[in-house]
C-alpha cells in the first residue's frame, strides 16, 4: 500500500491473495470492512425493496448502493444532512456507496442534456429548468454521507459512435478535477473516478492515464453494460484493469449477471452493482447455480424442492418452489421473497470468489461454476477468450 | 387440544389454549394471512420481532387451487409447507383479505367466496379437501354466513345449512387429532341464534365460532346478539369470532365471553399509512401514560398517527416512544414517511410490524386486566379515551381525514 495521497483517502485496500489477474482483497471503509470481489445490491431510494436492514445483515451484505438522483428528490439532500446522513436515516450500520446522479438523469429524463457546465434537465416535480454540475453532485453526495462517492462523468451509450464518445471522455477528465475541488469530506468519503471512452481502446487508454494521475482512492470502469457486444465488453474491462493501479479497488459499474461477475473478477475487477438480482426476483426469476429458475413456469406448480437445495438462505430453508409459484407476481411478499434469495445468491457468489482466490483454488471454482451453468459445454466464445487472457484453463468445461 | 379457563372478570374470561407444547393465552388475537403469509411480514421477521404471534389464521379458501390440496398434502400439511412448526394454525373459512361477498350468494351447494379467479361456490366436500390437506391445529366448519339484515327466512335457511355442512365436515374429517369449531349463525334474529347455538352445542365439537358478525349488524344490537348466542354455549369450550376487529368491538366480545379473535384492523391501518398510538394501560407504565390535562382539553384523537402527513418529514422519533417493536426500536417516523412517499413496500412491513405488536400488546393488557379482576374498569377507561369523530375510525370520509391531519398537526405542535 503506497504512502502517496493518504490525506485524501478514507479507505485502506489490501490485496490478500492473487490468482493471475484476479485478487481477493480487504477494503476497509469508514463504516465497514468489505471483502472483495463484492457485489453491491442497489437500494435506490434508501431501501432495498421490502427488505429490512436486519435482513440485509443476515444476508451478509457489506455495502449497498443509493441513487443520488432519487435521494436528492426524496427525501432531499438537506433533510438527509439534517438527520445526519443516509446511514442514520436508514439505520444501516455498514458501508454505502452513492452514484453521481448523472446516469439516472440521462436515462430517466428524456429532455436531459449534457453541456460543459453539467447536466441540464427539467425538474420532474414542476418542470423548471435545472442543472446538475459536478460541484453540485459532489455537494449532494457529501450531504448523503456515503463511504464511497462517484464523480459526475459524461457517460454515453455504449452503442454510440463518433466524436461524441471522445468529447465525453475528455469532459469526464475535466469534470473529475472539478469534483475533487468540490469534495469537502475527503477524509470521510472516498471519491472514485470513472473511466470512460466507449469501446475505443485509444480513448480508454488516454482516460486511464489521466485519471490515474489524479491519484484517487479508487476507480470505476463506466460506460459498459449498455447492450454492447460481450466480446467488446470483456476486452475493455481487461484493458482497464490492466491500466489501473494494483493497490486500489476497481469497480465495474452496472454488472450484473453472475457470469459477467465471474469473468470480470478473473480479469482483476473487485466491485460490482446492478439492479438485476432484485429486479428479476420481483418478476419471479430466481438465481440458482444452474442459471435462472422462472417460478411462473407451470412446471413449478408441482415442484416441492427449495429454490436451490444448496442455498442456506431463509427462503430456501422455509419455502418450496411449488408454494412460491403461487405467490410470485401475485402477492407483495412473493416478489420480496425471491429478491431476498437472489441477494443471498449474489452474496454467496461474492464470498465464493473471495475465498476461492484466497485459498488458491480459483480455477477450480470457475470450472465448477461454468460446468453448472453450461452442462452441455456450450460456454460462450467471449468467456473462453476472456479466460484465456486471464490464464484460467476452462477446456474441460467446453465442448 | 386442551382449553383451561383460569380467571374471570365480569363477563370476560382468561385461559390457556394448549396444542401439545404450544400454548396460547386467551383472549387471543389471531394474525390474518393470505395463503398462510401475513401481508407484509415474512416468517423470519415474525420470529424476531413478534414473539407473541403464536397463532395464525388461514383461510382454506386460499388453498383450493393455488396451491391445490394435492400439493399441500404432498408436502405434509401447512406447517411443513410454510415452516410454521412453532405456530398454532387456525383454519377459518372467512377470507379476511378477500372482497366481502355480499353474503347472499350461497346456494345449497356451498358458500360463495370472491377469489382472484372470480366467485367460487365452495361446499363441504371441497372445503374438507383443503382442511384435510392443510391439517391445521384448529379449524371451523364451513358456514353459510349471511349479513345481519337478511330476512328471517334466509336466516333460518342459513342455520339449517350451516348445521348440515357442519355434520358433513365432521364426517369428512380425516384427521382425528385436530380440533373443530362449530359455527353458530342466525344473523340478527335472536330465535335463530338460539336454535343454531343449541343445535351446534349438541355436536361433537371442541369449541364454537360465532359466525355472521362484522357483516352489517347494528353495533347497538351486537352486544345483545353475542349474549343471546353465548348463553346457549357450554362454558368450558373455547369461543372464536371473526369480524370483531376494532378495539371497542374486541372489548365487547371479551365482555361477552369470547376467547379468540381475528382482526384486520392492524392491516387496514397499515394500508392507509396509519400507525396505532393509543395508550395501553390505565396508569403510567412502560413509557405509556394517560391523557394529560391539555390533551383532554384539546379533545384529540390520539389513537393513531398518519405517517403520510408531512409533519413527520423530519421527525426522528419512533412511532411510539417506549414501544419495543422492531419498527420503533430501529426506525423513525421520518424514515417511514419517506418510504410511504416513495411507494416502497418496506413502509407497509414496518407499519404492519408496529400495528400488530401494538394490537398484541392491547390483548395482553386485556388479559392482565382480567387476571387482576379489573376488566370492567379497563374497558371503561379505554372507551372513555376513544374519540369518535364522525366515522374517523372507519377512515372513510375526506372530512374526517382532514380533521385527522389537523389534529395531528396540533398533536405535533403540542409535543414539540
Amino acid at each position: 500500500m503506497s504512502a502517496r495521497g493518504l490525506a485524501n483517502m478514507a479507505l485502506q485496500f489490501e490485496v490478500l491473495a492473487r490468482h493471475n489477474l484476479a485478487r481477493a482483497s480487504r477494503l476497509t471503509l469508514p463504516h465497514h470492512v468489505v471483502q472483495t470481489p463484492m457485489f453491491m445490491p442497489v437500494g435506490t431510494q434508501g431501501v432495498i425493496k421490502g427488505i429490512t436492514c436486519d435482513q440485509l445483515e443476515d444476508l451478509g451484505c457489506q455495502i449497498i448502493l443509493g441513487n443520488t438522483y432519487h435521494l436528492a428528490l426524496r427525501p432531499g439532500a438537506d433533510l438527509l444532512e439534517q438527520i445526519g446522513g443516509l446511514h442514520k436515516f436508514m439505520n444501516w450500520p455498514r458501508a454505502l456507496l452513492t452514484d453521481s446522479g448523472g446516469f439516472q438523469m440521462v436515462s430517466l429524463l428524456h429532455l436531459a442534456n449534457i453541456t460543459e457546465e453539467g447536466v441540464t434537465f427539467q425538474s420532474p416535480v414542476d418542470g423548471t429548468p435545472m442543472l446538475l454540475t459536478p460541484e453540485e453532485s459532489i455537494q449532494i453526495q457529501n450531504k448523503i454521507g456515503a463511504d464511497i462517492i462517484m464523480a459526475l462523468d459524461d457517460v454515453v451509450k455504449t452503442t454510440t459512435t463518433g466524436p461524441r464518445v471522445e468529447e465525453a471522455m475528455h469532459r469526464t477528465i475535466r469534470w473529475i478535477d472539478r469534483c475533487v475541488a468540490a469534495h469537502s469530506r475527503p477524509t470521510e468519503q472516498n471519491l472514485f473516478a470513472i473511466v470512460q471512452g466507449g469501446l475505443d481502446q485509444n480513448l480508454r487508454a488516454q482516460c486511464l492515464k489521466e485519471l490515474v494521475k489524479r491519484n484517487l482512492p479508487g476507480y470505476a470502469i463506466g460506460g459498459l453494460s449498455g447492450g454492447e457486444e460481450k466480446d467488446s465488453f470483456w476486452r475493455i474491462v481487461a484493458q482497464c484493469t490492466a491500466g489501473l493501479p494494483e493497490d486500489k479497488p476497481r469497480y465495474v459499474m452496472g454488472v450484473g449477471f453472475p457470469l459477467d461477475i465471474v469473468v470480470c473478477s478473473a480479469l482483476g475487477a473487485d466491485m460490482y452493482d446492478c439492479v438485476y438480482p432484485t429486479r428479476t426476483g420481483r418478476f419471479g426469476s430466481a438465481l440458482i447455480p444452474e442459471g435462472v429458475l422462472k417460478l411462473t413456469n407451470a412446471s413449478m406448480a408441482t415442484d416441492n424442492r427449495p429454490l436451490d437445495p444448496s442455498c442456506t438462505c431463509m427462503v430456501c430453508k422455509k419455502y418450496t418452489r411449488s408454494y412460491l409459484h403461487t405467490i410470485v407476481t401475485k402477492e407483495a411478499l412473493g416478489s420480496q421473497l425471491v429478491s431476498y434469495h437472489n441477494i443471498a445468491y449474489m452474496m454467496k457468489l461474492s464470498q465464493d470468489l473471495h475465498t476461492s482466490i484466497l485459498e488458491g483454488r480459483f480455477p477450480r471454482f470457475v470450472q465448477d461454476f461454468l460446468q453448472k451453468q453450461f452442462p452441455n459445454g456450450d460456454v460462450p466464445k467471449w468467456v473462453r477468450s476472456a479466460m484465456e487472457v486471464a490464464e484460467i484453463d476452462i477446456s474441460m468445461c467446453c465442448s | 387440544m386442551k382449553f383451561l379457563l383460569e380467571t374471570w372478570s365480569a363477563g370476560a374470561r382468561a385461559g390457556l389454549l394448549m396444542f401439545g407444547e404450544l400454548q396460547l393465552e386467551t383472549p387471543c388475537l389471531l394474525m390474518v394471512t393470505k395463503k398462510g403469509l401475513p401481508a407484509h411480514i415474512t416468517h423470519d421477521l415474525l420470529e424476531n420481532v413478534l414473539p407473541d404471534a403464536g397463532a395464525l389464521q388461514i383461510s382454506p379458501i386460499h388453498f383450493l387451487e393455488s396451491p391445490p390440496p394435492s400439493i399441500v398434502a404432498s408436502v405434509g400439511g401447512v406447517h411443513k409447507l410454510l415452516s410454521l412448526q412453532r405456530r398454532v394454525v387456525v383454519g377459518i373459512a372467512r377470507d379476511s383479505f378477500g372482497q366481502e361477498a355480499d353474503g347472499l350468494n350461497g346456494t345449497k351447494f356451498g358458500a360463495a367466496f370472491e377469489t382472484s379467479s372470480g366467485r367460487r361456490v365452495v361446499g363441504p366436500k371441497k372445503y374438507m379437501e383443503a382442511i384435510n390437506a392443510l391439517r391445521p391445529d384448529l379449524w371451523a366448519t364451513l358456514p353459510d354466513e349471511v349479513p345481519a339484515w337478511a330476512t328471517t327466512k334466509r336466516h333460518r335457511m342459513s342455520v339449517d345449512r350451516t348445521l348440515r355442512w357442519l355434520d358433513d365436515c365432521l364426517t369428512l374429517n380425516a384427521v382425528q387429532d385436530n380440533s373443530v369449531l362449530g359455527v353458530v349463525v342466525g344473523g340478527s334474529n335472536v330465535e335463530e341464534r338460539k336454535r343454531s347455538a343449541e343445535a351446534t352445542a349438541r355436536r361433537n365439537v371442541s369449541g364454537f365460532s360465532l359466525g355472521g358478525f362484522g357483516l352489517g349488524e347494528i353495533p347497538q344490537e351486537r352486544a345483545a346478539l353475542l349474549k343471546s348466542t353465548i348463553a346457549y354455549l357450554p362454558e368450558e369450550k373455547v369461543r372464536h369470532v371473526s369480524g370483531l376487529g376494532m378495539p371497542e368491538e374486541v372489548l365487547e366480545g371479551v365482555a361477552a365471553g369470547i376467547d379468540l379473535f381475528d382482526s384486520t384492523y392492524p392491516h387496514s391501518l397499515t394500508m392507509k399509512g396509519f400507525a396505532m398510538t393509543f395508550p395501553l394501560w390505565m396508569e403510567q407504565q412502560n413509557g405509556y401514560h394517560p391523557l394529560s390535562e391539555e390533551e383532554h382539553a384539546a379533545d384529540m384523537d390520539l389513537t393513531k398517527i398518519d405517517l403520510h402527513s408531512a409533519v413527520h418529514r423530519c421527525d426522528v422519533n419512533p412511532i411510539v416512544k417506549g414501544c419495543k417493536c422492531y419498527s420503533c426500536r430501529k426506525h423513525t417516523r421520518a424514515y417511514i414517511h419517506h418510504l410511504l412517499n416513495v411507494h416502497e413496500m418496506l413502509a407497509q412491513t414496518l407499519l404492519d410490524i408496529h400495528n400488530y405488536h401494538h394490537y398484541f400488546s392491547f390483548f395482553r393488557a386485556i388479559r392482565t386486566s382480567i387476571a387482576m379482576n379489573k376488566f370492567q374498569a379497563f374497558r371503561e377507561w379505554f372507551m372513555s379515551r376513544r374519540r369518535y369523530i364522525a366515522g374517523a375510525d372507519a377512515i372513510s370520509s375526506k372530512q374526517s381525514d382532514d380533521l385527522l391531519v389537523a389534529k395531528n398537526v396540533i398533536n405535533h405542535q403540542i409535543s414539540t
